[in-house]
């Protein structure tokens, strides 16, 4: 890290920051090769967006890239895969593990557990992206069985979760050593969130490896004849929904506590926002049925439990909703604004760090809303499987998620690099252009499906029932998609520029960690573990227990596996 | 227990009000205008579904009494059997599906009906087609590369009623 410019400051403040960073090098390479791939991931499944937007407007331009994409599916396959799986899964283990160490300004404390994680990461990327390239797994990030992908493709995206959660064993037991360390001391905002993420990781992953290790990898391998669908698909979506937490709530964990930082205020209510993490925790996992209203074989009495379930676990990005507005207004009145709305032009909008994630905020309030429409049990038969679904969820994890990751990149690419933020004007072009091409492309796929019921991830150029009213539609989400191939390209270029031509800083860049306003004594309860991960596992059991056992003890694996691309 | 800001409270109550809105609200939807979303019905083997005896050996529309109709419709890679249905208007349309290889959907446009269909599962909706006209149905779930063209239509007709 720039050690060469310590000659120029003498400033012993600025040695001794050199000498901190020096204690965080194993977690720096590993944060920069985490971001690393999950960025050219990113890049790969972004352009793979472009030929879908084309071929929903009509042009097929995937004759152009035969025989190394052979299809629409094969690409949205890919698409799907790189970007919701493997950008925000190496994304976040790669900020966490920044982010939890500096948070508690100590090292990992079992290193070899992270690299361990990191390397059955990379294996399972290599072995995941094998028979997407082949075209042996074209079956969408869903992989819903009997579509049959090659073992490979199970066995590679098994092999991404299990790094991930050896990735969260060594975050455990590093906070573990921690609190040994400095007994009675509340535990830091952010490694707190960090691990809370986590931990609800390893808990709503259950799903998904129950699926893998008993149906998908033996009966792709040939050991088993058949599976049983239904009991897949509800495996899936109990991991499913609270996926999208773990990628939605390290982006929490920046709004809450690095952006207030860079806005000049404060975090509003530190004692709440703990409380929003461990609601979470509690009740991101049992609400999967919310993803299959329309499934049938699954008694009504149990998705209305689930629904409530999933109305309980909006409340805490209600309050986040508050909390986060207000600490961005003491920021925004701290640098001078007045009056009901202008302290807003006062926030740091040519920071693009900062001015991507209050982008990113905003469109989530609209994903949010319509993830409220998708949640709310018979309303979801207007808009199942229709390209709102897509709309929906290209504004949070799309937007709300991935832009905030572009603004934490926009400080944290010049801490790993060294160098300072190539081309501040570009970036902030590319936030705004992300913004916009999000809002056009989404508000595009909302309508079309509320509308016209058009189906979600479907050839719709060449599909027969293509109707002469969707044109509009489809042209706007066209320009949404070529404004978000315009921004990506501006990003990958200023992460690009600044570590290959950036200037080198004279001193670390400093991971933005902001002040609680409310300085009051935590309450035990919001600073303990065990009432929280037993609480989780109770409402597990509650709302899936009964059901999962009826399910797997009237199992009927029937159906035998079919190639059908 | 801990401080927490006066707006910010009243914040919090609004957050919980509007969610048990909700919640009344599809509730109400669901127990009093009857819109309901697909539940337990039978269990089919999808490897024997086709074959005689079984109401998917030959799929169809049967009239139950007058205006009064099941339909049994088979989804297969990548075709519904059968794909035109028509029925007068005013009829009320009870739709058993079905699929004997992987995952579809099935979803009839401007109706309430909306489902998956999956192997081994019979998905039941019911439907009451009052106006005249073409309604479309759609396989909504990626079933393979021809998803993008298996679909159907229902035809509603005038009745004579109506005609005169």
């Amino acid at each position: 890290m720039a050690v060469q410019s310590m000659a120029q400051t003498p400033d012993e403040a600025v040695r001794d920051v050199h000498a901190a960073e020096a204690r965080f090098a194993l977690e720096n390479t590993l944060t920069r090769w985490l971001i690393g791939i999950a960025m050219v991931a990113l890049s790969i499944g972004i352009l793979l967006g472009i030929f879908q937007g084309f071929e929903h407007a009509g042009l097929d331009l995937y004759r152009f890239i035969r025989p190394a994409i052979k299809d629409y599916y094969q690409g949205l396959s890919l698409h799907g895969v790189l970007n919701a799986l493997v950008w925000t899964t190496f994304f976040i283990v790669g900020f966490f593990t920044l982010a939890i160490t500096r948070s508690l300004d100590r090292p990992l404390s079992h290193p070899w557990l992270n690299v361990v994680g990191f390397v059955l990461m990379v294996t399972g990327l290599v072995l995941t992206a094998y028979p997407l390239w082949w075209n042996l797994a074209t079956v969408l990030y869903t992989f819903y069985p009997p579509m049959q992908a090659d073992w490979t493709f199970y066995v590679g995206l098994t092999l991404i979760v299990v790094g991930s959660w050896f990735a969260g064993y060594g975050f455990f037991a590093t906070l573990i050593r921690w609190r040994k360390e400095n007994p009675g001391k509340r535990t830091p905002f952010i490694a707190l969130t960090a691990n809370i993420t986590m931990a609800m990781w390893q808990l709503a992953t259950l799903g998904v490896a129950a699926e893998m290790l008993t149906q998908l990898i033996p009966w792709s391998l040939g050991l088993i004849e058949g599976v049983d669908p239904l009991l897949a698909r509800t495996y899936f979506w109990f991991t499913g929904h609270p996926l999208v937490y773990f990628w939605l709530l390290p982006a929490y964990i920046s709004w809450y506590a690095m952006v207030p930082k860079q806005a000049g205020g404060k975090l509003f209510s530190e004692n709440l926002g703990r409380l929003v993490f461990w609601l979470f925790l509690l009740l991101s996992t049992p609400v999967g049925f919310h993803h299959q209203y329309t499934d049938p074989g699954i008694p009504t009495g149990w998705k209305f439990l689930h629904a409530i379930l999933t109305y309980g676990v909006a409340f805490p990005s209600f309050i986040t909703a508050f909390t986060v507005c207000a600490s961005l207004e003491l920021g925004g009145r701290a640098r001078g604004g007045k009056g009901w709305f202008g302290w807003i032009r006062r926030l740091p909008w040519n920071d693009p760090s900062y001015t991507a994630q209050n982008l990113a905020m905003i469109l989530f309030a609209f994903g949010g809303i319509s993830g409220i429409t998708n949640a709310s049990y018979n309303v979801n038969l207007a808009i199942h499987n229709t390209t709102w679904v897509p709309g929906h969820f290209h504004l949070t994890v799309g937007a709300a998620v991935t832009l905030t990751f572009f603004g934490i990149a926009y400080w944290m690419v010049p801490k790993l690099s060294g160098r300072q933020l190539f081309g501040r004007r570009t970036a902030l072009v590319q936030a705004w252009t992300w913004f916009f091409g999000m809002l056009l492309f989404a508000n595009a796929f909302h309508l079309l499906g509320l509308r016209f019921g058009v189906p979600r991830r479907t050839m719709l150029g060449a599909a027969p029932y293509r109707d002469p009213a969707w044109t509009p539609f489809l042209m706007e989400s066209l320009v949404g998609v070529i404004l978000l191939t315009i921004s990506a390209t501006l990003f990958f270029y200023v992460i690009l520029m600044t570590v290959l031509a950036g200037k080198k800083l004279t001193k670390p860049v400093e991971m933005p960690v902001a002040q609680a306003l409310d300085q009051d004594k935590i309450p035990a309860w919001l600073d303990s573990w065990k009432p929280w991960v037993w609480g989780a596992i109770f409402l597990i059991i509650l709302a899936y227990g009964p059901i999962l056992y009826q399910f797997i003890s009237e199992m009927q694996p029937t159906s035998p596996g079919f190639r059908v691309w | 227990m801990m401080h927490v800001d006066r707006y910010e409270q009243i914040w919090i109550r609004l957050s919980v009000f509007v969610l048990i809105a909700f919640i009344l609200a599809v509730l109400t939807a669901s127990v009093s205008a009857g819109i309901q979303v697909p539940g337990v019905v039978q269990r089919v083997d999808p490897n024997t579904v086709t074959e005689p005896g079984s109401p998917w050996a030959e799929p169809g529309l049967r009239e139950l009494a007058p205006g009064k109709y099941e339909a049994y419709i088979l989804a297969q890679i990548w075709v519904f059997t059968p794909d035109e249905i028509r029925v007068p208007a005013g009829s009320e349309v009870t739709f058993y599906v079905t699929s004997k290889d992987v995952q579809h959907g099935f979803k009839i446009l401007d109706t309430n009906i909306n489902m998956m269909v999956i192997p081994g599962q019979v998905s039941k909706l019911t439907a009451r087609f009052d106006e005249p006209g073409t309604y479309t149905m759609v396989c909504h779930e990626y079933c393979g590369v021809g998803h993008h063209t298996m679909y159907g239509r229902i035809v509603v007709e005038p009745t004579q009623a109506a005609a005169e």
